[in-house]
């Protein structure tokens, strides 16, 4: 295979660098983008296509002990769709929740060629990384749980924010995550402490700590940006689900205070009403609150019709949508740092909660006035699969089709909704943003997203056609690194991509303190804790960003 | 004397010790060989602590040998016949089917009883 | 060399070490590792089993690396030989990996894949039917530390583990104390159900007798007072129990605050299998309407729940899984093996790390002695015994590191003692699949 390729004749969408759909050449040397090749090197003619950066995913379930343990127990997922190896790859099961191998060839045949697990509670670093290794062609990385850490709840009642920031640091580089992900903050400890009580308000007292989620999210916020890490605290914000939540959502933003956070699936974050009652859309309040603030970004976990999962650290959520429907439902405690619930999921066209939640993520796309900080996403496979994505782009790209798909389902909710008077269509460097440049950006991955010189050769080339569904479903070619992988719709080699960590510096004193916490309430040793540099291959370092 | 009882095949810590000797060594093959049974069906039955029994399943045998259950706590046993799983409890596992789980039904084998044997008489 | 020195060991300690024997998977041993004579003299922490397991576990370098047909043979030539039988059978199982790395186990699905054979691990004489429960209808579970942290009522539900599991009520369950257990034991409630007496009674504040095979009925009762239903009285008759005994530990199943039951071969080794399991997993659920209540299937060899989960992520299923038409299915009771032995079907298998001809059923040994069998395995078992090809293995976490997951899920890193002269499972597995690769393409 050679280290040098030229495309030529293709479409460039390259937002990072202005270029709109101009006709250039792309070149690539040794896995990058480079100015030139020389003139024999091979080429890939790619007249009446799209060149693209490879897509990015910032927030998808697709490794971990969750993950695994919604594949395990779900093998009805997996018979209806077999995925058969290849002469260069292997094989493996689809469904909602695919088997690793099927997951990286998956998003690579979307021309996706970077995804971030988003929610792995510390004490199973191990087993993301070891699942991160199997899952083929992208790169990837993971968040690691922070929001409900007994011992981080303890440094911060006492009001030991050094302590607190340097045991932060220590856990992310421990557990070589890529950043700090909250889940429902301060809920786990009223579930498992209180007979399966929830968090319902950010001021609300945490059984058995004297503090509240809201000082639990302003010290994450705070630490990320202090520590400097690349993709800041990454919030999965209170009262995912219920009516009236908008409100939490935003009393949230507030408390960064104009410091960068990321809040994820924020649809589901964006629901007006009274709680208990059917909600109503606030995307309008929320849309114009990330409009207004720059600090703030979020991805959009779009909810789309079929078939779903519900999984997530947010235990108390998954044990109220069992009550919908009394189906087959995993709790997973994990001592001192989280909680985790997993259902089963299927989202209705016919039914007026669905169809809102559906209507209120594009809401939310089409009200974004800056689309770097709105971005893609169907919270993997929480709103539905990442194999959704291309129908996700057409609906935000063909007006005519979405407003054909708007009378198929319940007329009520979307009367709540303003879906029918938005007639605003992404572009195709629109949808660059939201699927590749604007994530990249958000990660704070330099490499990524982008063809200028010295970006990473992750490369996607589509068939250009009026169906963008179609389009998008299948790239024609994929690159790599610099090397082809997906050749004419087939792939033609086999690749590992790398995993992304951060290693934030920390005083080596708070060790210490955190081993003795380990002795008295953790099941394993501390010194059996931390992942050692042997234990993952192809690992790449992201450096800290200067601190603001 | 015969009787038919319930065969439980079951782990003990002497199982567990022996297997990291080595399966071939003969206290593993010992106390894989040893019935555990109340005193009470032992005494009905004749036996006496290290009596040789059968155990027979069908056309399948295996002889062992028996010693009276030691428990702290009483209970109601009687009838049921305790031994550590190996080759000899696998042996009397005559009916593989699986009722489509992939387990064979391994702890509730209804055996037929009789001892105490001969020193003489052999296996099987 | 003066005589102290002489005399002295050349020994070495390693702490922290992680007893593999169990799927306890205690990683707090403290290990005195005499490097002359490559074993173990001392072992710190451990269990009487734990202590077996690493006392027994000195190298015998006059063993060979491979045997076929019973005769010395280089690793080279068995591999060769070995690659040879699987490529050329119509229908090959691997089988065992419960005593294996993590690394090995993802190796061997590898194997699976291009051989297009049938993968499958003891889980499916173990705890597979609990896995189908799973499957079912779901599980409430936690991780061992929530346990030691919350747990005010610990039920062992047809399990052993003061003789299996050692340490499981001494160092995670029962006697610890924990974040809201500050006086351990005193603060907790243990119910033992069994159908007879066991040493795990003797630790027990109530002792639950009930008929053998009658546990679904019993689950189900509980269940049913859980749920406010009256009972039928017959469930005296066919459970054993007093009315007032089942009405008692539903009560107190009802009002506890963290609850959580362990549950062993006594639910998926008899009648009912994954039904049981499945009404134990569903009387959990239902207890979460009064309470927190969680279970844990108590999980015997060191890395079976590493099986389940590397063949969960790689394939999509815990076990039992067939690559015969290129990509993997799942059936109980047609992928399993002891059904595909039983039912003659395989003509070769691999062995790794566990030992069937001395625990299968009569009928599937009499199968297996038939057909060409590779055996790994560290010791000489019955199954290295009726092997063509028997390699000697390295033994994980004595001699070789990777990872091992912890009857919860955890995943747990090994400190090997000593090197062994022999090869770890994957040392063997890489080049035969790599082997098997080359012979397939042609």
């Amino acid at each position: 295979m050679s280290s040098t390729l030229r495309i030529v004749n293709g479409k460039v969408y390259d937002p990072a660098n202005d270029i709109d759909g101009q006709v250039r050449d792309v070149c690539i040397l040794d896995g990058k983008i480079v100015d030139s090749v020389p003139e024999d090197a091979p080429t890939i003619d790619a007249h009446g296509m799209v060149v693209m950066p490879g897509g990015v995913d910032i927030h998808c379930h697709i490794a971990g002990s969750k993950v695994n343990l919604a594949r395990k127990f779900q093998p009805e997922d997996h018979r209806y769709d077999p995925h058969p190896g290849t002469e260069y790859t292997r094989s493996g099961s689809g469904g909602v929740v695919p088997s690793t191998f099927a997951t990286g060839y998956r998003y690579a045949t979307m021309g996706y060629t970077t995804a971030m697990e988003a929610a792995v509670p510390p004490l199973s670093a191990r087993h993301v990384l070891e699942e991160l290794e199997d899952t083929p062609i992208i790169d990837k990385g993971y968040y690691v749980l922070m929001g409900n850490n007994s011992m981080l709840h303890q440094l911060l009642e006492k009001g030991r924010m050094e302590e607190f920031r340097e045991a932060v640091a220590w856990w992310v580089k421990a557990t070589k995550a890529y950043t700090i992900k909250l889940v429902n903050p301060g809920a786990d400890e009223m579930w498992k402490g209180k007979k399966n009580a929830n968090i319902t308000a950010l001021d609300q007292k945490i059984h058995a700590f004297d503090l509240t989620p809201r000082k639990v999210i302003k010290a994450l916020i705070d630490v990320a940006n202090d520590l400097g890490l690349p993709h800041p605290a990454h919030i999965h914000c209170n009262n995912l689900g219920h009516s009236g939540n908008y409100e939490t959502t935003l009393e949230t933003m507030r408390t960064a205070e104009g410091r960068r956070v990321h809040i994820t699936h924020i649809q589901f974050h964006s629901y007006g009403g009274e709680v208990g009652k059917n909600p109503v859309s606030a995307a309008r309040a929320i849309s114009d609150f990330v409009n207004d603030n720059p600090n703030i970004s979020a991805d959009v976990g779009q909810v789309m019709f079929g078939k779903s999962v519900s999984m997530t650290a947010d235990a108390p959520l998954a044990w109220m949508l069992r009550h919908v429907k009394e189906r087959k439902w995993i709790n997973a405690d994990t001592e001192c740092e989280s909680g985790c619930g997993i259902i089963p999921f299927e989202y209705q066209q016919h039914v007026y909660t669905h169809t809102l939640q559906w209507a209120i993520g594009l809401e939310l796309f089409l009200m974004a006035k800056d689309p770097w900080r709105m971005v893609l996403s169907t919270d993997h496979p929480n709103g539905g699969s990442f194999l959704n994505y291309p129908r996700l782009i057409r609906l935000l790209m063909d007006r005519d089709f979405r407003n054909q798909e708007a009378t198929r389902v319940n007329q009520k909710a979307i009367g709540k909704t303003s879906l029918p008077d938005l007639t605003r269509e992404y572009s195709m460097q629109e949808i660059a943003i939201v699927t590749r440049a604007g994530p990249a950006r958000l990660l704070g991955l330099k490499n990524k997203g982008h063809l200028g010189v010295g970006a990473d050769a992750d490369i996607t080339i589509y068939d250009e056609m009026d169906n963008k569904e179609e389009m998008f479903n299948a790239a024609r070619f994929v690159i790599k690194d610099g090397h082809l992988f997906i050749k004419n719709h087939e792939f033609c080699a086999d690749h590992s991509g790398r995993i992304f960590h951060i290693a934030p510096e920390y005083d080596k004193s708070i060790e210490n303190e955190i081993r003795s916490f380990f002795d008295d309430y953790y099941s394993v040793q501390f010194d059996n804790y931390p992942v050692s540099d042997t234990h993952v291959h192809n690992t790449e370092v992201i450096a800290n960003i200067p601190v603001t | 004397m015969t009787e038919t009882m319930i065969l439980v095949p079951m782990r003990t810590t002497k199982q567990g010790t022996t297997l990291n000797a080595g399966k071939l060594k003969d206290a593993y093959k010992e106390t894989t060989s040893t019935a555990e049974i109340k005193q009470e069906d032992m005494d009905r039955l004749g036996l006496k602590k290290g009596d040789r029994v059968r155990l027979r399943v069908g056309t399948h045998a295996v002889v062992v040998s028996c010693i009276p259950r030691k428990i702290k706590v009483t209970d109601n046993s009687s009838g049921l016949i305790f031994m550590p799983y190996g080759p000899t409890t696998s042996a009397l596992m005559v009916d593989g089917d699986t009722a489509g789980t992939g387990m064979p039904a391994s702890k509730h084998l209804v055996v037929e009883i009789e001892g105490p044997l001969a020193p003489e008489e052999d296996d099987g | 060399m003066d005589k102290n020195t002489a005399t002295e060991k050349n020994t070495t300690i390693i702490k922290n070490a992680t007893c593999t024997f169990c799927g306890c998977v205690c990683d707090d041993m403290e290990l005195t590792v005499d490097l002359d004579e490559k074993c173990i003299i001392k072992s710190k922490n451990a269990c009487v089993l734990g202590k077996a397991w690493f006392s027994e576990h000195s190298v015998d370098e006059s063993r060979p690396v491979a045997l076929i047909d019973g005769k010395e043979a280089s690793l080279e030539d068995a591999i060769e030989e070995a690659a040879q039988i699987l490529v050329n059978a119509r229908f090959p199982i691997i089988y065992g990996l419960s005593d294996t790395t993590s690394e090995a186990q993802r190796q061997a699905v590898a194997m699976a894949d291009y051989l297009s054979a049938n993968i499958d691990s003891t889980s499916s004489v173990c705890h597979g039917p609990t896995g189908m429960g799973l499957q079912g209808v779901g599980e409430p579970t936690t991780t061992l530390g929530e346990v030691k942290n919350r747990a005010d009522m610990v039920v062992y539900w047809g399990c052993n583990p003061t003789d299996c599991h050692p340490r499981l009520s001494t160092h995670f369950t029962v006697m610890p104390k924990g974040m809201y257990i500050p006086n351990g034991r005193k603060d907790r409630t243990v119910i033992n159900v069994d159908i007879r007496s066991t040493s795990t009674t003797n630790i027990a504040d109530l002792f639950v007798q009930l008929k053998p095979g009658s546990d679904y009925e019993l689950l189900s009762a509980l269940r049913s007072i859980s749920r406010g239903r009256r009972l039928n009285p017959s469930i005296e008759e066919q459970t054993g129990v007093p009315m007032a005994t089942i009405e008692d530990v539903a009560h107190r199943l009802m009002s506890c605050n963290y609850g959580i039951l362990f549950f062993g071969m006594g639910l998926t080794m008899t009648r009912g299998r994954h039904y049981n399991t499945g009404a134990l997993h569903l009387l959990a659920a239902d207890l979460n309407e009064h309470t927190h209540f969680v279970v844990k299937p108590a999980r015997g060899h060191g890395n079976v729940t590493g099986a389940d989960t590397v063949m969960s992520w790689q394939t999509g299923y815990p076990f039992g899984v067939n690559f015969n038409r290129g990509y993997p299915r799942h059936e109980p009771g047609e992928f399993t093996t002891t059904d595909i032995l039983v039912r003659g079907e395989a003509d070769a298998a691999c062995i790794i790390a566990s030992d069937p001809i001395a625990n299968f059923a009569r009928p599937a040994i009499e199968h297996l002695k038939k057909i060409p069998v590779i055996s790994f395995d560290p010791k000489p078992t019955p199954t290295s015994q009726i092997a063509r090809v028997a390699l000697t293995t390295a033994c994980y976490g004595i001699n070789v590191p990777g990872t091992v997951y912890r009857m919860d899920d955890i995943p747990i890193p090994l400190r090997p003692a000593f090197e062994s002269p022999f090869p770890s499972d994957l040392d063997i597995l890489k080049p035969l699949t790599e082997r098997i690769r080359e012979l397939k393409a042609h």
